[in-house]
């Protein structure tokens, strides 16, 4: 196909015969070259199924490479930061990736397929990072973004949405992924997603993306199932605490400005660093920013009142500036007004810290200064995204 | 670190290699040094190129560092030099000698006067570890430096500035008159670049070889005395030279430099490894990726590291025709000529008129037999032809050509001849690219940029690894000043 980006700015995804009907309101957002719903009718209704029954969401734009060959495991270990001694056939590893100055390139989903196999899940490009890491080793790396089409159900009634289209999950657990027969084909089915609940991702060839989607609607139909878009995801995805590339920080490959990168450790990934599993990227430089200290700390923040404080600053003392909010949202679930954001380091536990919120009230602002709360990320942890077998209806 | 009685392994004994090993020697450490091939001296090593007749990769030199030779007491092992005169080749010739000439041109000894000063203003970075941008210098000695420079006063201040990164050819044209002269000066700041007097920068490179020294020296007994010397003072200090030693990984654990694996799998440790080869080859081949960041090992490939110096040697029945047959022979008869002998190399295309600079050493160290033997440094030689043999062949065919014309009846001397090209030096010599400096010497790579921002202090991030060659500052040239300056820098974190 050649493509003309004069006619076609944004490509269809493997779904949109099926999602483009059904997006009542035209939203549709740009999604790494691809259109994807914003929102299909109700982004409130949306969110609603995440939590009380189940969302079915395209993730075809994801970039994907397969990371294979004798040196596949080698070459991970120096890219990534997670140990992968742990990281079993059949699981799903979540982990970042660092320059040589130990700042944050991007983070995302490992997938072993095999012993020399992986499947690397991520929200940019970085096909010329991966290649320059692999000079030196025995490995290959391809992009295969078009080569798969996926899905993200979530929510309580996923699994048994699942079971009721033939796709039996019920003793996968969280991080372990199976692939099972659909039709003609196989789907690859992980049981991970965005939303802090239980959920599972579907992957198949694109030929066999409308089957996918039609026996899942089908089977989910008397289940509550609806197609959601990015809003409503963004919502559940914030009460999880999950941090979006570009938007809750910047790549180190795409910042302009010097301090704008950060590290693991200022993003919260601290955990994820194992510096003694051998030599990594940016392994020097996380030893000296332990040593020194970091710059900045991640933390989640709870905001009296009930409007959200995107895009709000921080401040020590309601005077000085400390920081800011990178994703805020009122939480339907918890019921309070939630938000991810960067302060600097020696204000990490949140004392004496206020936000500054413009809140519109027919086109008149009020300026609220209000007090943060410091508070433990995920914001929403139910329990039932960890059991297995997950409950049936 | 070198701490007294600590084991070091310096790899390579060419002259940076034998000064680095002498100075930590003399500190107290316990040096090894480890080199392929089977003498020591690295450029300046001996090598038969044909029975009964040695030449060495380097023919003459702008004199070793003031401070190497001093503290490798290098006179009293046997060192001394002759000063040359040169002699440009032409239907006229005529000769050269610091800023004399026997040309009418009397801008030379001015501009000559001019370039020596800004030399000598330079000079001293050549003795430090390059300036780094922020934190961590000797403000003080830099301060010094910089008190020296504005010392120039405003107009040659301002003068040096303008001279700085300009290009040689619009030096020579603008100030000059004698063509002669002016393909002189646009060899000289090429000589051993992948520049030619058109490039932008190029004018940089002369300074920096006025900045080792002033002229051309012959070392007595040939370049191999001078290695024989410095192999001698080595020694003398304590350090154990093993020769036909070949380096094929530098060992790490736990981020540190932990010693050698040779050829025969034999494996040495040590607390230090200090390499004098190429540094990219030092980190890509000998440590490998694993040990290193990914955008390290990525930057240490894209070192520049292009070749562009050809080394001829012939074996000659007898003395050619020549009014001064032991002066230093230069053919570069113009800007133009040099310019177009450097065109074809961009393209991995061999000059039709390739320029050079020649000497012939037995006019100083007469060989028994009155054999003679005459020795080139001719540019440029494409660094990766796509057919190296034929390359090679009518690179060889068109120095000889050029060089009859100037000294007719020659080739009819010649017993035997030898050309290696830039790929040749590579393997030989074990030096990618085949470069004069190892690394390219160009702006681009100088300084805190040389051969690598984040290596630029001798320094690697494996602790206990060290570079001391001709590819970190102030770079290449029989001199031994990256690898003093490396022992010095060791020193300091001690
Ligand atoms: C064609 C040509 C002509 C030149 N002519 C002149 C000249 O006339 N005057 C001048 O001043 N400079 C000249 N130079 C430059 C000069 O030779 C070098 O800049 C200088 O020798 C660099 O010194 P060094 O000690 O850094 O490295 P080198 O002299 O290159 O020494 C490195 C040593 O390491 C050894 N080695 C390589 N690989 C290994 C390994 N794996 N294990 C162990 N040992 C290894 C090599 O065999 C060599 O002995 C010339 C260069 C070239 C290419």
């Amino acid at each position: 196909m050649t493509l003309r980006f004069d006619l076609t700015p944004l490509l269809p995804t493997a779904f949109a015969p099926r999602t483009e009907p059904l997006n009542k309101l035209m939203r549709f957002g740009a999604w790494a070259g691809y259109r994807t719903a914003l929102c299909y009718g109700d982004t409130e209704m949306e969110y609603a199924a995440i939590r009380n029954t189940a969302m079915l969401y395209d993730l075809c734009p994801m970039t994907k490479y397969r990371i294979s060959g004798v040196e596949a495991e080698d070459y991970l270990q120096r890219l990534m930061l997670r140990h992968l001694r742990k990281h079993s056939v059949g699981g799903v590893q979540y982990s970042l990736w660092c320059d040589d100055a130990g700042k944050v390139l991007d983070d995302g989903t490992l997938f072993r397929l095999g012993p020399q196999e992986f499947l690397l899940f991520c929200q940019e490009r970085h096909m010329p990072w991966l290649l320059d890491s692999a000079m030196g080793f025995d490995v290959r790396v391809e992009d295969q973004t078009t080569d798969l089409a996926g899905l993200s159900l979530q929510g309580p009634l996923a699994a048994t949405i699942l079971a009721k289209a033939g796709l039996e999950v019920s003793s996968l657990k969280p991080f372990r992924l199976t692939h099972l027969p659909l039709g003609a084909g196989q789907v690859m089915i992980s049981r991970t997603g965005f939303t802090g609940d239980l959920g599972y991702e579907l992957w198949v060839t694109p030929d066999h993306a409308l089957t996918l989607w039609d026996r899942l609607i089908e089977a989910g139909a008397a289940y509550g199932l609806r197609p959601a878009g990015s809003d409503a995801l963004n919502i559940a995805r914030i009460e999880a605490g999950f941090l979006i590339a570009t938007l809750d920080f910047i790549p180190a490959h795409h910042a302009l400005r010097e301090h704008r990168a950060r590290s693991p450790f200022e993003l919260g990934f601290g955990w994820m660093v194992d510096f003694d599993k051998g030599p990594f990227t940016g392994r020097r430089a996380l030893l000296r920013e332990r040593e020194t200290g970091s710059r900045w700390a991640r933390v989640g923040l709870d905001i009296p009142g009930n409007v959200a404080a995107e895009g709000a600053l921080l401040y020590h003392l309601r005077k000085h500036e400390v920081g800011h909010v990178t994703s805020a949202v009122w939480s339907p679930i918890t019921k309070s007004s939630i938000a991810l954001a960067e302060v600097q380091a020696r204000h990490a536990r949140g004392h004496d810290v206020w936000v500054e919120i413009y809140a519109e009230r027919e086109l008149q602002y009020a300026k609220l200064m209000l007090p943060v709360t410091a508070v433990e990320r995920p914001f929403f942890n139910p329990a039932r995204k960890r059991a297995t077998p997950p409950e049936r209806f | 670190m070198p701490m007294p009685s600590s084991e070091v392994i310096v790899i390579g004994s060419g002259p940076n290699g034998l000064a680095c090993a002498t100075r930590l020697a003399q500190k107290g450490a316990k040096v090894t040094l480890l080199d392929s091939l089977s003498t020591p001296g690295g450029g300046a090593s001996p090598r038969e190129f044909a029975p009964g007749f040695t030449t060495s990769l380097a023919h003459l030199t702008r004199g070793i560092d003031a401070r190497v030779a001093k503290g490798m007491n290098l006179e009293r092992h046997g060192l001394s030099f002759q000063t040359l005169q040169t002699t440009l080749l032409g239907a006229n010739p005529i000769t050269v000698s610091r800023g004399k000439t026997s040309s009418q041109d009397t801008e030379y000894a001015r501009l000559h006067d001019r370039l020596t000063h800004f030399a000598r203003v330079l000079a001293p970075f050549r003795a430090l570890p390059p300036p780094r941008l922020g934190k961590g210098n000797d403000w003080l000695t830099l301060s010094r430096l910089g008190l020296g420079i504005r010392a120039l006063g405003k107009t040659e201040f301002r003068e040096l500035l303008r001279m700085l990164l300009i290009n040689a050819a619009d030096v020579a044209e603008d100030d000059l008159t004698d063509t002669r002269l002016q393909g002189f000066l646009a060899f000289e700041a090429t000589l051993g670049s992948w520049l030619g007097p058109r490039s932008p920068n190029s004018l940089i490179l002369l300074l920096n070889h006025l900045a080792i020294g002033p002229d051309p020296l012959a070392p007595k007994g040939g370049m191999q005395a001078l290695a024989a010397a410095m192999a001698k003072a080595a020694v003398a200090a304590g350090v154990t030279i093993r020769q036909n030693a070949k380096v094929t990984r530098i060992l790490t654990k736990d981020d540190r430099a932990t010693g050698v694996q040779l050829t025969d799998g034999e494996t040495l440790t040590a607390q230090a490894v200090v390499s004098t080869l190429h540094p990219g080859l030092t980190l890509r081949t000998l440590v490998g990726p694993r040990a290193l960041d990914a955008g390290l090992y990525t930057r240490a490939g894209h070192i520049h590291s292009r070749g562009g110096t050809a080394s001829l040697t012939l074996a000659l029945k007898a003395l050619p025709k020549l009014d001064n047959p032991g002066n230093r022979l230069i053919i570069a008869p113009s800007v133009t000529a040099v310019e177009n002998a450097f065109n074809p190399v961009k393209y991995g295309q061999v000059p039709d008129a390739p320029v050079l600079e020649a000497y012939i050493p037995t006019t100083l160290d007469p060989r028994t037999d009155s054999h003679h033997i005459l020795t080139a440094n001719v540019q440029f030689a494409p660094h990766a032809p796509e057919n190296p043999d034929q390359a090679r062949a009518q690179m060889l065919e068109n120095t000889l050509r050029v060089l009859e014309t100037h000294i007719p009846g020659l080739r009819a001397l010649i017993l035997h001849q030898d050309l290696l090209m830039p790929q040749d030096v590579a393997t030989l010599y074990g030096n990618p690219g085949g470069n004069w400096h190892h690394a390219e010497l160009a702006v681009e790579q100088m300084l805190f940029l040389r051969p690598l921002r984040d290596l630029s202090q001798y320094q690697t991030p494996l602790d206990g690894l060290w570079l001391a060659g001709a590819g970190s500052h102030p770079g290449g040239g029989i001199t031994g000043s990256s690898g003093w300056n490396a022992a010095e820098a060791m020193e300091r974190t001690l």
